[in-house]
């Protein structure tokens, strides 16, 4: 056979793609499930963590089903929409290409040990692609008791670290308000002059040299998405505590 | 410089001869001759651009030289079986598509059986494809050898290439951040007496100078390497 010919080549082009395909698809639709189950149990696992609860992948469901007692899908104006699963059903990649009045905004309240936590799930964009997390709230609704980031492709050893227990750390205790009750957020700061975030009044951590974009995607990311959990967060102003 | 022994013209040469031990001495070379003497990285400087970018830790070099050695041995096990019916005119293509679909396969499995290694290489794995050394082997040995030859080609280059990585990464990681594979290595007396890591070596520029000093070190000691002229 020829195989210089016009005829081969094309023909052979075709086998091609259509074995490739047929492999590709049918090995992605088979291992869809246990790659769907890693991504749900890492999300319960990264959301107790914000509250310390450190577990691993499969002992993540019990756990986050004992301590997670209320998953809500909050609307624009902080009323709760019952229709909508906070945990399964709210993406936060689609929900922010969305208007923000059509975005449900997911919240999770868990209870440890009579303390009660607010857990918000944030997500913008580093670098290279999108950084995500979650921070959890103390009773007042201001402190921060605890923060997981992660991220899709930031540069590892550099913006990567926004993953390290370190950096993750530095937000404990800080505020989200500030004296006068206005959101600030925290930012990811180069100039704070606070290397071991001991000043927690500052609305400020240390940032990572190397990850400036990084940081600011962080600094970014909490304000823009506290912002929209206002209406909830202020609903029982007698409760919040601004003298910070 | 000794170039890798490629026909270009194969097919003909494929006459039974008398049988070749499997790893007979000229086998043996094509696994240990891409770790020194015709190194992919230090030597023939394919790859670089991955050698720069996923050796500031140990841990990424290490998965990544497991993963390339995976998607080398495949893709160049494919190629050469299918080399006689490869049509010549899209045969870079055809490469590209195996490699591609390989890396893909790759990506999948380790979603699925090992997701905390998938998450650590996240880009990298897709990266494999761009990866010079692979196009390289396919296009310069495997469309011109038998499978088992070929097979051993692959993993002999992917090792050689994991080889310079680790090597890298373990000075980087070591100087940089004072770890070696995530765990703290230098002891926290020494950062009492006013020891720094180096930031420096965690960023690229780094990489090439540390690559570079690799690569005069291999040449004072391989004679074989340095050009006469």
């Amino acid at each position: 056979m020829n195989r210089d010919s016009n005829g081969y080549t094309f023909g052979f082009a075709a086998a091609m793609v259509l074995v490739v395909a047929s492999v590709l698809a049918f090995t992605a639709s088979s291992l869809k499930d246990l790659q769907g189950e890693n991504v749900r149990k890492e999300k319960m696992q990264n959301i107790l963590s914000t509250i310390g609860i450190e577990t691993d992948r499969d002992g993540a469901e019990v756990l986050f089903n004992q301590y997670i007692t209320e998953q809500l899908a909050l609307k624009n104006d902080g009323s709760v929409d019952e229709q909508v699963n906070a945990f399964s059903d709210v993406k936060l990649a689609f929900e922010l290409k969305k208007e923000a009045s059509q975005q449900r905004f997911p919240l999770y309240v868990a209870n440890v040990e009579a303390a009660q936590y607010y857990i918000i799930p944030l997500r913008g964009s580093g670098l290279w692609d999108a950084i995500w997390g979650y921070i959890a709230l103390d009773q007042d609704k201001n402190t921060i008791v605890g923060a997981v980031f992660d991220h899709k492709g930031e540069t590892a050893g550099l913006g990567a670290e926004i993953t390290q227990q370190w950096f993750m750390n530095r937000f404990v205790g800080e505020k989200i308000f500030d004296t006068t009750g206005a959101l600030v957020g925290i930012a990811v700061s180069k100039t704070n002059n606070d290397p071991n975030d001991i000043d927690k009044d500052d609305h400020e951590v240390d940032a990572i040299s190397g990850a400036t974009i990084t940081g600011d995607g962080v600094s970014a990311m909490i304000v823009e998405r506290l912002q929209h959990y206002l209406p909830y967060l202020k609903a029982e102003p007698a409760k919040l505590a601004y003298n910070n | 410089m000794s170039q890798p022994k490629a026909t270009k013209k194969p097919a003909i040469f494929f006459v039974a001869k008398e049988r070749e031990p499997l790893f007979s001495k000229k086998n043996r070379g094509l696994l240990k001759d891409p770790l020194d003497d015709n190194n992919p990285i230090t030597v023939q400087v394919l790859g670089i651009c991955s050698a720069l970018a996923i050796t500031v830790q140990l841990k990424p070099a290490v998965v990544m030289t497991l993963s390339v050695i995976a998607v080398m041995a495949a893709s160049n096990v494919i190629v050469s079986l299918l080399r006689n019916a490869i049509p010549n005119r899209i045969r870079i293509i055809v490469q590209l598509v195996v490699v591609a679909s390989m890396v893909i396969l790759v990506d999948q499995v380790l979603r699925a059986y090992a997701y905390d290694v998938s998450k650590q290489l996240s880009i990298f794995i897709g990266l494999i494809i761009t990866n010079c050394i692979v196009m390289g082997r396919l296009e310069a040995f495997a469309l011109g050898n038998g499978v088992w030859k070929s097979f051993l080609d692959g993993v002999g280059n992917a090792a050689g290439y994991g080889f310079m990585l680790i090597l890298v990464a373990f000075f980087r990681e070591l100087l940089g951040s004072g770890k070696l594979y995530g765990y703290q290595v230098i002891p926290d007396a020494l950062y009492e007496m006013g020891y720094e890591n180096n930031g420096l070596m965690l960023l690229s520029p780094m990489a090439l100078i540390t690559l570079g000093l690799i690569i005069w070190v291999q040449r004072a000691r391989n004679r074989k390497l340095i050009e006469k002229n």
